[in-house]
Formats: structure tokens, sequence, C-alpha cells
């Protein structure tokens, strides 16, 4: 399995960015010696012009490097935490409802469609503005908008296992229904559910950085958003200000998605999207 | 069951669900720290007391609270959206004037990226393997991983700043007093880059599922069937792959209607475009909760008429379905 | 000369793959109007001949070297907009599933018409009358609502009618039939077997039949050729080859078929093992705000018994209700009505809780060998669960598994892998140890040997024979084929839409059947008549 993961060298780009990405969200203090809210230079530095401040600075005379290196950190906390929120509400949720069908299903699969039907970015905004703008307000948001496909994918997934003889098996050798849940069946979901929740980590990083885009980002933390937001004024006249933050995203969500693909092309390898027989 | 029935049932479904909603909305604002009175009023009215005191009473903040409930779900049910302090207006006035302007910008991108991602996934799909096959696939995955609103600002930057060849705000050129054509035409200038900036992420999402679907059609038993028959490729793609494939992709694209609807507050604000995303965008800074939550309803309301068109369509395309009940 | 000659064809498979050719230099001819039977197990080549001729071999897979004649042209190396012309107008192909071979969307009149568009033959009110005839050709009902119907509202034999007229539209020279009655019901087979030698006399064209089964050889072969891994091993006329095979690969095949002998008749045992009175399960489908609700008595009123150490037979065709008569006896589904008895308990009335405690008197081995076993658990925890839930100490239980895993014929040291390391014969193997760990009153078998070759399934159903001597085992029995039933079971019982229609000892439903369905039914078994005249 890991021998076709690294040889699909999209996941491997994919691994080098993300680790990359991680170091220097874990050594941000020790790269930079001032804080990103610090005021360094002059505002509107220019990119590559000054040695020790290769991004410039910003509207505030702060260093743009330094801002990106702890966003990194808001990033990669808030998709992590959020994505894991997200699979405890999703994955017990689906495995109920494929598990024991019927009137659990109809259920559990109204509820999921109910939140599937809202517009998950107009919730996250809702919630995060009325229970103020922090980190851990920002976290729940995100998770309580991403659990929904989560919840149907685990659903399919334990309703075609359930079907398979082996489960007969275990029904026949007595042993009890949540243990043929847990023992049985949802080992055999494990694959897809990874898959999805390295996506579900991109995505998850998509959504914190378009609310701090709106302003809705945690004060106390600098975040890539929140960056590209407040330089939305000043595009005409720095362009830098927004287009680093961007491609910090872009980059970190690509890496995601490529490892994304990587391990779904190597724990599912009859799917595989490059469709041979 | 007949495509009458198939609405009446939906609508019905849609109904109850708009219902929950509104009560969503209610425990939410009864959820926030604070009095809900003052919470309604936002940073307009915090220091008007007469206006919180109004504003208990129409709630009827001192009536239990399932008494509270029906009055809240009451006046949403006959639009009364409650009235924003802020812009003094009443909310479902406000959301009216600013609908069409999203309905204008969502439907546009919808159908752009529908299209497009469709036709792309088809086209990488006959090509797989070959370098316009890669090429299109990583292109899908670069917008699949690029902000909206990021996307957004670097089109404006590029399109509208540089180059100067599209407006990058605005609804339509202020002050032209443009009519008719003329109007449509310079409002269709001003749509060019919302439109497709919004559409982009979507676009990436429907080609690359389009493109899987289509590989995995093809791979079925009856397209051996149809190479048996002697059909050339082009004809076995088009009349046995496509339209098998193009299900999940509507199923897909109904679901990510919401994220569109949601996507359009971002790309409204970037674009200044004067819909109800920009309307949440601006009560946002202003603590206007009542905006807030009736823009949340509405577009809500919105998403739930894409699905229904979407299960109209699905309908139509797979006989299999109308027959089966 | 012959309709098509195929001549050192060696067909190579890509890197990676078990072998390096999927055929090695095979030669064979099919003269006009003749039916060949190419027969072979999974895995001998004999559908990628089938794919090399009509040029649809998978990626990957090559010709090699060899040619095919075919209308004085090597078919194998023309470029592909002949070959393309060629496929549907001079060869077509039937396939084995009909089921997924029509596209679901399309009508089955467009789908039929679509052959003379593909071929630019006719007007479309031509293509559309011609499609009528077509259908009335191969005996489907209804035509002009046939014409009309999408393939979900057509049952498999009218599928692979419906594939038949696709096949026959433009009247080519040579039909390839690859596994086409292979999932279908037997007395559908038949049907379908009749169907191709009535066309076959109409149309003269020749046909590549291709199969697993020697019954449908003696039905409707002129010729045979037997593979085996890639390579023809036998071959020579239909008669000759069933009475007096040459090559020791064709004897086993033949001698492992499943054939009219009847075993020695056992002396009937009194003591109930299972007892199954007035069972009835009904399944309701749809039902909800605007569907009406649909009925299917799946099982109607149905009481039978199996003796202690008795092997019962049921038999019956897809949707006779066999295999939920079986699932209820387990109670995997809960009955409406009856009575389930085991030892004196009724299973069909107990408790949640009481039915776990008492699950182990009857067991069950299942039918798809890679369904049933968890991919993510070794062989022991499959073996061990059941019997260290029911209180047997953990040591003990792994010590019975090891030995049952002996028993079997798979060696103790099987425990500790997991099932992809298992053919399909193995992992059956397995499912019987782990039905015996339970020290189970009763075996309910469901379709325990469908889903292997036949010379594995004759292995396993040895095994079975030799198990229930040794430990004096009750089974219910629960198959399609009448030929596998015989082979092992005293007594046979057939249902057909849900009832119980008759039940006898072999000899007796065999040699004098009471009932005109199962007539039917042993009138319809491929090969019949010659199995008939091998055991006299």
């Amino acid at each position: 399995m890991w021998k076709r993961f690294s040889s699909n060298i999209g996941a491997m780009i994919g691994v080098v960015l993300l680790l990359a990405v991680i170091l220097i969200a874990i050594f941000a203090p020790l790269l930079f010696s001032h804080t990103p809210w610090q005021m360094v230079q002059r505002p509107f530095l220019t990119p590559f012009t000054m040695d020790g401040l290769p991004l410039g600075t910003d509207t505030l005379g702060r260093d743009v490097a330094s801002q990106l290196a702890y966003g990194a950190r808001v990033s990669l906390l808030v998709g992590l935490v959020s994505t894991l929120v997200a699979l405890l509400i999703g994955v017990p949720l689906g495995a109920l409802a494929g598990f024991y069908g019927n009137w659990v299903d109809e259920g559990a699969m109204r509820f999921t469609e109910f939140f599937q039907t809202i517009p998950n970015f107009a919730l996250a905004i809702v919630l995060v503005a009325i229970f103020e703008p922090t980190l851990i307000s920002i976290t729940i948001a995100i998770a309580i908008v991403s659990w929904p496909p989560v919840a149907r994918l685990v659903r399919a997934e334990v309703m075609s296992v359930r079907k398979r003889e082996f489960v007969d098996a275990a029904r026949l050798a007595g042993l009890s229904r949540p243990r043929i849940l847990m023992t049985q069946v949802l080992p055999n979901t494990v694959s897809p559910i990874i898959v999805m929740a390295s996506l579900m980590v991109a995505t998850a990083i998509l959504l914190e950085s378009s609310l701090s885009f709106l302003g809705l980002g945690d004060p106390n933390a600098m975040s890539w958003g929140y960056m590209i937001g407040a330089a939305r004024t000043v595009i005409r006249s720095a362009w830098w200000l927004s287009f680093f933050p961007g491609i910090a995203i872009v980059l970190t969500v690509l890496a995601l998605n490529l490892i994304g693909e990587g391990l779904n092309d190597a724990l599912n390898p009859h799917l595989s999207r490059k469709g041979k027989a | 069951m007949s495509i009458l029935t198939t609405i009446l049932s939906r609508a019905f479904k849609a109904f109850v669900t708009l219902l929950a909603i509104a009560v969503l909305n209610f425990c939410l604002l009864h959820a926030a720290p604070g009095d809900p009175a003052v919470v309604l009023a936002g940073e307009a009215g915090a220091a008007d007391e007469q206006m919180i005191e109004q504003l208990r009473e129409r709630f009827g903040l001192d009536q239990p609270f399932h008494v509270q409930l029906g009055k809240y779900v009451g006046s949403v049910l006959t639009l009364d959206l409650g009235y924003s302090f802020r812009q003094g207006a009443p909310v479902a006035q406000l959301i009216a004037e600013r609908l069409p302007a999203t309905l204008l910008l969502t439907l546009t991108a919808f159908v752009i990226s529908l299209v497009l991602g469709i036709a792309f996934g088809v086209a990488a799909s006959a090509r797989v393997g070959k370098a316009s096959d890669s090429l299109l696939t990583t292109l899908a995955l670069l917008f699949y991983a690029t902000p909206l609103y990021w996307a957004a600002l670097m089109a404006v930057l590029v399109f509208s700043v540089w180059l100067g060849w599209l407006p990058g705000f605005g609804y339509e050129t202020v002050g032209a007093g443009y009519t008719g054509f003329a109007r449509a035409f310079d409002i269709a200038k001003h749509l060019v880059l919302p439109a497709l900036t919004l559409g982009l992420f979507f676009m990436a999402v429907y080609m690359r599922m389009t493109r899987a679907s289509m590989l995995e059609v093809s791979q079925l038993d009856f397209v051996k069937t149809a190479k048996a028959k002697g059909l050339s490729g082009p004809a076995i793609r088009r009349r046995h792959i496509l339209r098998n494939a193009i299900l999940p992709v509507v199923t897909l694209a109904g679901l990510q209607a919401g994220q569109l609807v949601g996507g359009a507050v971002l790309t409204e604000t970037v674009f200044a475009w004067p819909g109800i995303g920009r309307l949440m965008f601006e009560s946002l800074a202003a603590r206007d909760y009542n905006t807030i939550l009736g823009v949340f309803l509405v577009s809500a309301a919105m998403v739930i008429l894409f699905n229904i068109v979407t299960d109209i369509v699905y309908r139509l395309v797979d006989p299999r379905i109308g027959a089966k009940a | 000369m012959s309709a098509l000659s195929i001549e050192h064809l060696s067909i190579g498979l890509p890197k990676g793959a078990d072998r390096a050719f999927a055929v090695e230099d095979i030669s064979f001819a099919i003269e006009k109007g003749e039916i060949l039977c190419v027969v072979g197990e999974s895995g001998s080549g004999k559908s990628m001949t089938a794919n090399a001729l009509m040029g649809l071999l998978p990626p990957g897979v090559t010709v090699k070297s060899g040619r095919a004649m075919f209308e004085a042209r090597d078919i194998l190396r023309l470029p592909e907009a002949e070959k393309q012309a060629l496929r549907g107008e001079r060869i077509a192909m039937i396939f084995q599933e009909p089921m997924t071979a029509l596209n679901p969307l399309m009508r089955i009149g467009e789908q039929i018409a679509e052959v003379f568009a593909a071929h630019d033959r006719f007007s479309q009110q031509e293509r559309r009358d011609k499609a009528l005839n077509l259908i009335r050709e191969v005996g489907l009902p209804d035509p002009e609502k046939i014409i009309r119907a999408y393939p979900f509202q057509l049952s498999g034999g009218q599928r692979q009618r419906a594939m038949i007229a696709m096949a026959l539209a433009l009247e080519p020279k040579l039909l390839i039939a690859d596994e086409p009655t292979t999932a279908l019901d037997v007395t559908t087979q038949a049907q379908i077997l009749k169907l191709i030698l009535d066309l076959r006399e109409r149309h003269g064209m020749a046909v590549m039949f291709i199969t697993h089964d020697f019954g449908v050889v003696a039905e409707i072969a002129d010729q045979v050729i037997v593979m085996r891994e890639g390579r023809v091993v036998e071959r020579g006329s239909a008669a000759s080859v069933l009475t007096d095979p040459q090559h020791d690969y064709t004897r086993r095949l033949l001698d492992a078929i499943p054939t009219g002998k009847l075993p020695p008749a056992r002396a009937p045992r009194d003591v109930p093992a299972l007892e199954i009175k007035g069972l009835r399960k009904v399944y309701r489908t749809g039902g909800g705000f605007f569907r009406p609700v649909r009925e299917v008595r799946a099982v109607d009123d149905v009481s039978l018994t199996v003796g202690r150490g008795e092997v019962l037979g049921l038999v019956g065709e897809s949707g006779s209700g066999k295999s939920t008569l079986g699932r209820t006896a387990v109670r995997l589904v809960t009955p409406d009505g009856g009575q389930v008895l085991v030892g004196g308990t009724d299973l069909a009335a107990l408790s949640e809780e009481e039915l776990r405690r008492q699950r182990h008197k009857v067991q069950m081995v299942f039918q798809d060998p890679y369904a049933s076993l968890n991919p993510r658990q070794r062989i022991m925890g499959a073996l061990t669960d059941g019997p260290i839930t029911k209180g047997v100490p953990k040591a003990q239980a792994q010590a019975r598994a090891k030995e049952l895993l002996e028993i079997v014929g798979l060696g103790a040291d099987a425990a500790s892998r997991f099932p992809h390391e298992f053919s399909g014969g193995q992992r059956q193997r397995i499912g019987i140890a782990r039905a015996l760990a339970m020290d189970p009153e009763l075996i309910i078998a469901d379709e325990a040997v469908s889903a292997l070759d036949v010379s594995i399934q004759a292995q396993v159903l040895d095994l079975l024979r030799d198990l229930r001597e040794r430990f004096d085992l009750s089974i219910l029995f629960i198959t399609h084929d009448l030929r596998v039933a015989a082979q092992l079971c005293d007594r046979i019982a057939v249902m057909q839409k849900g009832k119980l229609v008759e039940i006898g000892t072999v000899h007796d439903i065999f040699l004098n059947p009471q009932q005109d369905y199962t007539r039917q039914l042993l009138a319809a078994v491929p090969g019949a008549d010659w199995a008939k005249a091998g055991a006299a």
C-alpha cells in the first residue's frame, strides 16, 4: 500500500509541500524574532527590497513573511481539529443509520439532509457571528457544517458492508449487534473515511480562510484569510499583500488534495481514477 | 410517480425544511450571549432603551419559550423577517431589493460551471492518460484548491486593474443611464468576472466528477455491447456513456448548490455586487443579526429551489425513477 | 471453407499478471452453420479468445502471434475502422450478464435499431420495423410494448433475448456467445439454448459458444474444444468428447460434473433436527407517502422436516423463496408466521437476547466465498469468535479451530492468515470449518458450491460428503442445481414461488416426479438425456 502511495508523484509532491508547511508552522517563533503583530518597518514595503523582510510589510508595517508563518499554525490547527470533530459527529451518526436502518436511518438521514440543504458557508457565518469569533467557535462552526458528507459516506459504506455474508456469519456466531458493528463492519469502512478526512482538512482550511477574510477570524490569531481580507481594499497599490497568503492557501490545500487522491488510489485500487480494467 | 406529485412532495419537504431553519434561527438568537433583544438591536440600537423595550414586546420575551417560538416562526411564515435598525428598513424589503442580483449571479455561475465542467470532464476522459488530459486535471486540481475570494481578487487585479478589460466593481455603470439592451450589455460585462470566479471552483468539482464518472461507466458491460454492435468511439461516448455518467454529476450539482449560494457571499463582497451576500457582509460588521438571519433563511430557500430543479432534471433523464414507484 | 479459422493464436497478458499468455498457440476452425463449444474453467483463456476476435481486448492485453481468418481476411490485423465495420455486421456477440449488458437509459427498440444506425443501414421507419420483427423472431411477448420498454422492465431471460435480437440484426456469419446462459435459471436457460439452436437452423450462421458446463455442451454442441490455462487440451465432435474423452483433464471435468447417477438410498431417520411448520414470510416494498405497497410472498406456508443425520436438498429457481427459507431457518430473517423448531426450541419465537444464546444450534455455509469472510480478520478470529461468545475457553476454541482447519484440508497454520491469501475453494472450506466450530445441530448450506468452478465444486462436495459421514451432520442443502442436489442429498424438496411443490427421496424425485413443475425442472437440466444415458 505504501508502495502504491509512494510511487504516486502527485501524492509525494503533496507530502513534501505539507511537511514544509508543518515545519514552518512549528518553527515560526524560531524563524522570526518578532511576532506577526509587531510593526517592524514602514508600511507598504515592496517584497524583495530589504534583507530580513523578503515579502515586504503590510498596511501597518508588519512583516508579511512572519504573518504567513504564524498563519500556517491557525490554518493547520483549525483544519485538523474541525475535521476530527466532524468525524466524531458524522461517523457514529452514519454508522448507526447504516447499520440499524429503519427509523434510526430515517431520522438520522432527515437530520443530515437538513444540514446538507443549508448553505454551509452561510451557516458557518451565522454561527461564528452569533457566538463571537474565537478559534474554538470557528472550529466548531466548521465542524458543524462539514459532517454531513461524512455521515452519508459512512452510512453508504456500512450499508454495503452490512449486506455481506461475513456479517451474517458474525450474527450466527452469536455476536451482539454493537460488537458486530464495531469489530466486523466499521474496520471495513476505514479506507474511504481516511481518504475523505484528508480532503476535509483541505476544505476546512478553505472555510477558515473564507471566514477570516470576511472579518470573522479570531482577532488574537494571525491567519491567511485575515491577511487577504485586510489587504482587499489596497489591492491596486499593494497586490503582494493579497497575493502571498493566497498562494500559501492554494499550496497547502493542493498538498492535502494530492495526498487525499494518493491515499484513494492506494487504499481503493479498484477505484483508481486512471480507470484501467 | 409523476412530475407533479414529485414537485408537490418536494414542495412539502421544502416547507418543512424552511420551518426547521426558522426554528434554528430562533434557537441561535437565544443561544447568543446576552439578551436576545439587545442582540437583535445590534450595535445600532444598543443605547436605545425604548427600542429594546419594543423588541421585547414584539417577540414576547416575557412570555414562555414555546410562545416566543410560535410568534417567531409565525412571523417568518408571513414573510416578516424583522426590522434592520442599521439600514432603517424591514429585512424582507432589503432582501427583496437585492435578491435579483444574487439570483442572476448564482444561476449564471451554476450554469457556466455545470456546462463547462461537464464539457471539460468529457474531453479529459476521452483523452485519458494523454497530455491534454493531464493539463485539464491539473488545472482542475488547482482551481479546486483556490479560495473563491482570492481567485476573485486576482481576477480583479489582472483583468480590471492591470488590463482594464472588464469592470471589477459593481452591478452596472453608475450614472451612465443605460436603458434596454445597452443596460443588459453593461450588466453582462459586470457579470463576467464575478460569475466566472464563483463558478471556477464548482467547475473544477463537476469536471473531476464527470471525468471519473465517464471512466467508470466506460467499464460497464453495456459499453462492451455497444462496441460489439460496431458503434464508433464518439457515438458510444455520446449515446451510451455520457447519459449514464451524467446522472451522479447532476446529483452532486444539486448537493453543491448550497456551497455555491454560500460562496456568493464572498464573491459579492469582493466585487461589491449588490446582492444578499453583500448585504450579509455589511450586516456582519454592524452585528445586524436580524438581517444576517434573514439572508441565511432566504439563501437556504434558494438552495432548496436549486435542489428541486436538479431533482426534476434527474427524473427526466432517468426513466427508472418514474416507473419504480 | 471454414467460417472462421484460428491459427497459432497467442494472446499476451500485461506484465505482473500471473502468467505471460492468456492463450498460447491455439488453433481451431468453425465450419459454416456449426456450433463449436469452447469449454474451460475460469482463467482458461476462453473469453479472451472471443474478445480478441471481436477486437475488444482490455487495455494491456495484446495479440502476440497467430491469425484468425474470416472471409479471407486476418481479422486480428485489420485496421480499427474495418474491425468496427465487422463488429455487429459480420460477427456478433452476446454476453453472460443480461442484467448489465443493456444500456439502462435506452429503450429496447432504440438499442436494437442502433445496430442498423451503426452500420448506416435503412431509414428510421425501416429500422423500427426490422427491430419489431427481430423482437418477434426471438420470441419476446408483446413486441409493440417491448420495443418501447426499458431494460429494467424486462426479466433476465427477456433481456438475453433482446441481446440475441441485436446480435441477429444484420444476419452475421458468426455469432460469439460468451456464457450466455450462465446467469439464467435452468428453465430459462433451456429456452435460450433452444432459441440459439432454432436460429442457427434458420440463418445458418456459425456459433462459437463459450461455456464451463458440459451439460450445455451436450445440449447444443457439434464440435468441442476443451481449454485449460490458455491451451487446447482436447478437441473433437461433441459425441466423441463426451463419451470417450482422451485427455486426463477432460475426464476429470466430466467426472466432476454431477451426473444423474444417484447415490444409494439411505434409510430415513425419524429424529428431526429441524422442523419447519407453516412458515410464512412476506416482503413488502414501497409504501410511503404516494406509493402503494407491493407484497411478495417469499415463503408461503411451508412445512418440512430435516431428520438427524439427513441431508435435505432444497431446490428451486431464483425467486422461489428457497434462500429466504434458509435464512429464516437460521433466523437471519424473522418469519411472519409459523415455527422453526430446532431441538424442541422454536427459533422463530425467541427474543433477540435469547436468540443470541441459541444461535450456535444452526449454522450456515454461504454462497460467495469472497464475501463470507471478513477481509480484515484473521481466520483464527473467524473460527473462534462464535465458540468464545458461546462460552468455550479461548485456548480450547483455538485448539479446536486448528483441528477443524486440518479436517477441512487446509492445515492448522491457515489460522494465522487473512482471507485474501486463499482461493475461492479454500475459503469455502474455511466457511465450513467455521460452521462446524459451533457444533451445530443443523447446517444450512446456501448455494455453497454455486460460485465455484466445476472441479473445485466436486472437491467441496466430496468434503461435505465425507464430513457428514464422520460427524453424522444434518444439512439443509439449498441449490438451484438439481444435479448437485442429487450428488449429496437423501431427499429433495422442490420450491416454486414461495410454495413447497414436492418433497421426496432423490430416487422418487428423479425417477418418478409427481408434479408438473418438477418434471419441467428435470427436463430443463442441460444434458439431461446424456446424463441419463450415462447413468444407465
